[in-house]
């Protein structure tokens, strides 16, 4: 079979681009004090806050964007962006789904996520984050009995401002980064977790996040607390709607786990990631980091990547504990004309720590990206140790897959493995598949689903079923 | 049941098969023997499907059918199945999985429903056993760090549970030691029936020994010049190729 046809079977239109008519109240496109202040005011937050917001702006506009990304795009304009948005009634906000915008719940079913069903179904409480205000938390009772708390970041500051001061930009300071310091100002929602002490949480907790309103940032703040002996499973989920303007989304998640502590966290993303021409793609510059900050503390990133036109992700780890535990399994696929460099951070810094890393990246049509990680081993982290394994599958000839793996070992009796892969889906796999009686399509998606398996082995099963699906409908082609 | 006519094939700009004729019936064990670069892969790539290579005039037809018409999984479908001299490695896909895979797709192109998961499990356990092959092979990724013996049973058990009516085999017997040769010989015996024909491309006699055919052709230079009894095998054996060529030219 040629390069060429095989492609065509790589290339798909985004199934899942329409635009849902709902009125929001968006804030005129531009940044400075004032818009903060508006942001600030609109979520109904205390002075602290907006001063907390207001010192982040001032830093970020002494930061440069980095460049040191193996990435490729025009200049972002960010007196251009609109910060606010939100459906228009935020102070009628709906208490139980018969209250919610009927139009809402079709662009739910639209996504596959008959929310009330799935809810019901799976066991799993969604804070469903529409825009930029969450629309309907479910499930928040049996949450409550077990005493875990379950909100919208916003509802956090307001109900349980302790908290939030004593965590919030703990993990990823308000200066950490650029895209960290603008998310800082500017961020409108996002989720809060709180398990306390002893406790497993009963469900695993969901959040979808979908970008809607034209040419709004989307700047997500997430805080996920594990007392110490609790554990939490915590799920999220990302469509966006097919636009022309590129749409800049700048999350940041932090999670805070203390002794004992296990947080498993688990991404499946798959974003517009633009037209052919990768036109109008979503933009994904994201900082998330994990402290594990207590004794046998342990946190688990998943990720499977489809969507965005860039990305630029680093799940990380800073290992504080005594013998805690960092771990990150990724799926990355790209196509078109889609960029990612993502990887992980492992900081070893408490005796006795152990991360692993499986990196494995899918590259396809014209697409390109880069797996970027650093293993650093501190002076006081004794007996620590890394495996680190990155594998590359290439689908035709002109997409690239790099691999950046950094290592700093400050103490001689770590132990740091890496072992890297490239290979490229050929001809004659292809031919020997179909010669069984197996479909051109079947068989690209078994043999890139069998390169996957070590990572979504670590999915939730639901979890696991979806991310193989979307997979396949991500390679899914004019075959057929 | 399998109709060559006149066929011609290019690769890259050169013609490799000059005009081959074949007739294959329902029962009927077929070896192609010849020398080095004669043509031999390149017949049963060409009825496979393989897309390197170019007809440039001639047809094929099974049951009817017009075979270059068809895609690739379609010719499978239909029971043209093709033993790979050198089977490819595909890593995490597990041979257990290529097979259900494989077996299902060619139910369902027949109008079958898929085999339920436990009467597969017994289909391919009871296979295995006869090619002599451990269970363990089931959870490896499909060839992958294979020893040569092992890829070339692993063709042949596809065969058994996947039940062809044409089995191709190109060059099944080469880098197997003799006992491995008499378990894979022993494999494709078992496909023998009324219904089904095998069409071999080897370039040792030794092979037939163990698997009889009913006919021998020898290809030189893109045509068969000579076809036989196992008996011509046995001559082919003893003096060589050169005399067919000779008595072909004269």
């Amino acid at each position: 079979m040629a390069t060429e046809e095989m492609e065509q079977l790589v290339r798909r239109e985004y199934t899942q681009g329409f635009v849902t008519d709902i009125e929001s109240e968006t804030v005129p496109p531009g940044l400075d004090e004032s818009v903060i202040a508006f942001i600030s005011q609109k979520k109904g937050e205390p002075e602290w806050m907006l001063e907390w917001r207001l010192d982040a702006y001032h830093q970020w506009l002494k930061m440069k964007e980095p460049s040191w990304a193996h990435l490729n795009y025009p200049p972002i304009d960010y007196q251009a962006i609109s910060y606010f948005s939100a459906p228009k009634k935020p102070e009628d906000r709906p208490q139980s789904l018969d209250e919610v915008d009927p139009k809402l719940l079709e662009t739910y079913e639209k996504l596959g996520i008959p929310l009330h069903e799935r809810a019901a179904l799976a066991g799993v409480a969604v804070d469903a984050v529409f825009d930029s205000v969450s629309v309907t938390t479910t499930f928040k009772e049996k949450l409550g009995e077990a005493g875990v708390i379950f909100c919208s970041i916003s509802e956090a500051i307001r109900d349980y401002p302790e908290l939030i001061k004593q965590y919030l930009g703990t993990v990823v300071p308000k200066a950490d980064n650029y895209f960290a310091a603008l998310n800082s100002a500017v961020f409108t929602d996002g989720s809060f977790v709180y398990v306390p002490e002893g406790v497993t949480c009963p469900m695993e907790l969901s959040t979808y996040f979908r970008i809607n309103a034209a040419n709004t940032g989307q700047f997500e703040r997430t805080l996920i607390i594990c007392d110490k002996q609790a554990q939490v499973s915590y799920l999220e989920g990302c469509t966006a709607p097919m636009r022309d303007e590129n749409q800049l989304h700048a999350a940041v998640v932090e999670l805070v786990a203390l002794e004992d502590a296990y947080i498993k966290y688990s991404t499946v993303q798959n974003w517009y990631p633009g037209d052919e021409q990768g036109r109008g793609g979503i933009y994904n510059f994201v900082t998330k980091r994990a402290d594990c900050r207590g004794d046998r503390s342990k946190v688990s990133w998943t990720q499977v990547e489809t969507g965005s036109a860039i990305t630029w992700k680093y799940p990380s780890c800073v290992l504080r504990g005594k013998d805690s535990v960092g771990e990150f399994y990724s799926v990355a696929v790209t196509n078109g004309r889609q960029q990612a460099d993502t990887g992980t951070k492992m900081i070893h810094i408490g005796e006795g720590t152990k991360s692993t890393i499986v990196s494995k990246g899918i590259a396809a049509g014209n697409s390109d990206q880069a797996y970027r990680g650093l293993v650093k081993i501190g002076p006081r982290a004794k007996g620590a140790r890394n495996f680190t394994q990155c594998d590359s599958l290439l689908i035709g000839d002109r997409c690239g897959a790099h691999t950046f793996p950094y290592q700093e070992i400050g103490n001689s009796s770590a132990t740091v493995e890496h072992e890297a892969t490239t290979s490229k889906i050929g001809e004659d796999q292809l031919f020997y598949c179909r010669q069984r009686g197996i479909s051109e399509e079947d068989a690209v998606n078994m043999i890139v689903n069998g390169f996957c398996k070590d990572v979504f082995q670590e999915l939730p099963m639901e979890f696991a079923v979806e991310a193989e699906a979307l997979l396949n409908v991500t390679l899914e082609g004019a075959v057929g | 049941m399998l109709e060559v006519k006149d066929l011609h094939v290019t690769v890259e700009g050169k013609e490799i098969l000059k005009g081959l004729n074949l007739t294959v019936n329902p029962g009927e064990v077929h070896a192609i023997m010849g020398p080095n670069g004669a043509g031999k892969s390149t017949l049963s790539a060409v009825i496979a499907g393989n897309e390197g290579y170019e007809v440039t005039s001639g047809s094929i037809t099974f049951e009817g059918q017009d075979v270059l018409e068809m895609e690739i999984e379609e010719r499978a479908q239909a029971g043209l199945l093709l033993g790979f001299q050198y089977p490819v490695e595909i890593p995490g896909v597990k041979n257990v999985y290529l097979l259900k895979a494989a077996l299902n797709a060619q139910r369902e192109a027949r109008g079958e429903g898929e085999m339920p998961a436990p009467e597969f499990m017994k289909l391919v356990r009871e296979k295995m056993a006869f090619m002599k092959m451990d269970p363990s092979f089931l959870q490896r990724a499909v060839n992958e760090g294979f020893s040569g013996g092992e890829k070339k049973r692993n063709e042949i058990l596809q065969m058994l549970v996947l039940q062809p009516k044409l089995a191709m085999l190109d060059e099944i017997d080469s880098g197997l030691d003799i006992d491995a040769m008499k378990v894979v010989a022993e494999g494709v015996n078992s496909l023998r029936d009324a219904e089904r024909a095998i069409l071999m491309v080897t370039h040792y006699q030794r092979l037939l020994e163990y698997i009889e055919p009913d006919y021998v052709h020898v290809l030189v230079d893109g045509r068969i010049v000579k076809s036989g009894d196992k008996h011509l095998a046995q001559e082919l054996e003893s003096r060589g190729y050169e005399w067919v060529t000779e008595e072909s030219a004269a």
